[in-house]
């Protein structure tokens, strides 16, 4: 009996926590719902829409180009990836795996840029990017690399990869320099697809976190064609500042993509996530 | 042979290293000198103005403001963010069902754009919204969440706390796999009760993943923006402008380059304090030290 309680006030107090966690957006579907008819500002709230329509999300979506937005997003997040990937298993394999001089400079200049906040440096490196004429005001593809560059290697995934790289045991390289392998075909042959789980685990929290990036695009961008979804659904925030309906949709429909892809990877964030997200 | 095996590594890094060099360590430095620099007469011809701009930032009300409001951000949140997920965690560690839905749902905000979660909490929070109605119907009176000055912070650190808590969760529950079970039995044989029992088991063992969070929630505490900038821009009355806040403001918005990379490099020394202490105090591990 008394096990029965218990078991009764986890799972309650669970489902409260639940439901909290899911209250902002249930609330903003319910409002996203409710048509030109409905009073959204209405006391006492309303939480089931009496006629639910979904003319607000084909509005959202005719006047505002979200489709494009999350291309953008992707377009950015994937090439994030790409170039992390590349950089840091590059980076993580001589710190793992190769004893050289410097090593321990490399090492130490690595670890100091996980400690430097980047909202610090922010403002330098939009300089930077302005010099570099890497903004939208220029081309799309330069408007897309400003994006993307200075996120391109970050030394949490170098470190990632680099413990992945450390557990192998050295016998497996002593082979293959046996066969004649070059150290690149080692890394490339070898080594990389035996660290497959931490990339794969690399590139997803890179993605979300590239996905979910509001402050550097914000500042770097100018060209509505090249917002990327964050900033984008923002803006709504003032195109229709008297129209809450709107905001909600397309809040609403923002959150589309990068659910469906929590919910398909749903036991890479479940279970090995300790190692956190990848922004800093 | 030999000679080649000497420069591979280097070749390696190589990559890594230019794009760091120029969007890291490059900017690192000129946030470093700019804050040396007057920028308030010509933007495009500062002059070197010693410690200039930090004399004026420290004498600055609104900075201190800054300052303080960031540290009672602090307050709000971190506290909260260390507790709160631990209980979660405890509660999905028993030998229930559903455990993997909770877990799933409990993270959903994690993955979520903090833009749309301040988008949804601004509607939350509207005057006549959802929660002043859960308030009136236990009696208490409507709250000007993002409207009074005394409030807004704290309405601020709920998106913030709303936005981390799986996250936590989810360290905490990965240091709980690491307790071993017989421990448990045997304070229940001892008559401990469940609070006895993770009080003296749980916690202890946990003690360096409460550290971690501890750590990574106050460094992330410390640069939080993006919550301020869509639901109050640092309003009302300044209530809620942050460091952060402020750097932005001042760069690309008064363009005062100076102060803003004074700022800038106050919010770094902050930062990187906490997070050497985190580094080689709990993550030595993972970092290879």
């Amino acid at each position: 009996m008394k096990q029965h309680i218990k078991g009764f006030l986890i799972h309650f107090t669970l489902i409260l926590i639940c439901l909290f966690c899911l209250l902002p957006f249930l609330w903003l579907t319910s409002t996203a719902l409710k048509g030109s008819e409905e009073n959204i500002f209405q006391y006492p709230p309303v939480f089931f829409p009496k006629y639910p329509t979904i003319e607000n999300f084909k509005e959202v979506l005719r006047l505002v180009p979200i489709l494009k937005y999350v291309l953008n997003s992707f377009i950015v997040a994937i090439f994030t990836v790409i170039l992390n990937l590349i950089f840091s298993s590059l980076a993580a394999y001589p710190l793992a795996r190769i004893d050289f001089k410097g090593k321990n400079v490399v090492f130490f200049l690595i670890l100091t840029t996980l400690t430097v906040p980047f909202q610090a440096i922010m403002l330098p490196l939009y300089i930077i990017i302005l010099k570099l004429n890497l903004v939208d005001s220029m081309s799309y593809i330069q408007g897309y690399l400003g994006l993307i560059l200075p996120f391109c290697v970050n030394a949490f995934g170098i470190f990632l990869l680099r413990q992945a790289f450390i557990v192998i045991p050295k016998e497996i390289e002593e082979q293959a320099l046996i066969d004649g392998c070059n150290s690149f075909q080692i890394f490339y042959k070898i080594l990389l697809p035996l660290i497959k789980p931490s990339l794969s685990l690399l590139a997803i929290f890179t993605f979300v976190g590239s996905w979910g990036e509001f402050l550097w695009p914000s500042i770097v961008l100018s060209n509505q064609n090249l917002f990327t979804l964050p900033v984008g659904i923002n803006e709504l925030q003032g195109a229709f500042s008297a129209n809450y309906r709107l905001i909600a949709s397309g809040a609403m429909i923002s959150i589309v993509p990068i659910l469906l892809f929590f919910l398909t990877l749903q036991k890479y964030f479940i279970k090995g996530n300790t190692e956190g997200s990848v922004k800093g | 042979m030999q000679k080649n095996l000497k420069i591979t590594p280097y070749l390696f890094i190589l990559p890594a290293f230019i794009f760091l060099g120029l969007f890291f360590f490059l900017p690192f430095f000129q946030t470093i000198i700019m804050s040396f620099f007057d920028y308030s007469k010509d933007i495009y011809n500062p002059e070197f103005a010693y410690f200039l701009n930090y004399k004026e930032l420290l004498s600055s009300n609104i900075f201190i403001k800054t300052i303080l409001n960031t540290f009672w951000f602090l307050a709000l949140c971190v506290p909260f963010l260390v507790i709160f997920p631990l209980f979660v965690a405890i509660l999905i560690d028993q030998n229930i069902k559903f455990k993997n839905l909770y877990k799933l749902i409990i993270y959903i905000p994690v993955v979520v754009s903090i833009v749309v979660v301040a988008i949804a909490f601004k509607w939350l929070y509207q005057p006549e919204g959802l929660l002043n109605y859960f308030l009136g119907l236990i009696n208490i009176e409507p709250v000007e969440w993002l409207y009074n000055p005394n409030v807004a912070m704290v309405s601020v650190a709920i998106v913030t706390i709303f936005k981390g808590i799986g996250y936590y969760m989810m360290i905490y529950l990965s240091a709980l796999m690491g307790v071993p079970k017989e421990l448990y039995e045997a304070s229940e044989i001892d008559g401990a009760n469940s609070i006895q029992k993770h009080l003296s088991v749980t916690l202890p063992h946990i003690m360096p993943a409460v550290a971690l969070v501890s750590t990574i929630s106050l460094m992330s505490a410390l640069k939080v923006f993006v919550e301020i900038y869509v639901m109050t821009k640092g309003g009302p009355l300044d209530s809620t402008k942050t460091i952060v806040y402020y750097i932005y403001e001042s760069a690309f918005e008064s363009l005062d380059l100076g102060l803003a990379s004074s700022a800038s490099v106050i919010l770094l020394i902050l930062v990187t304090g906490v997070s050497v202490i985190n580094i080689t105090c709990f993550e030595r591990d993972k970092y290879g030290l």
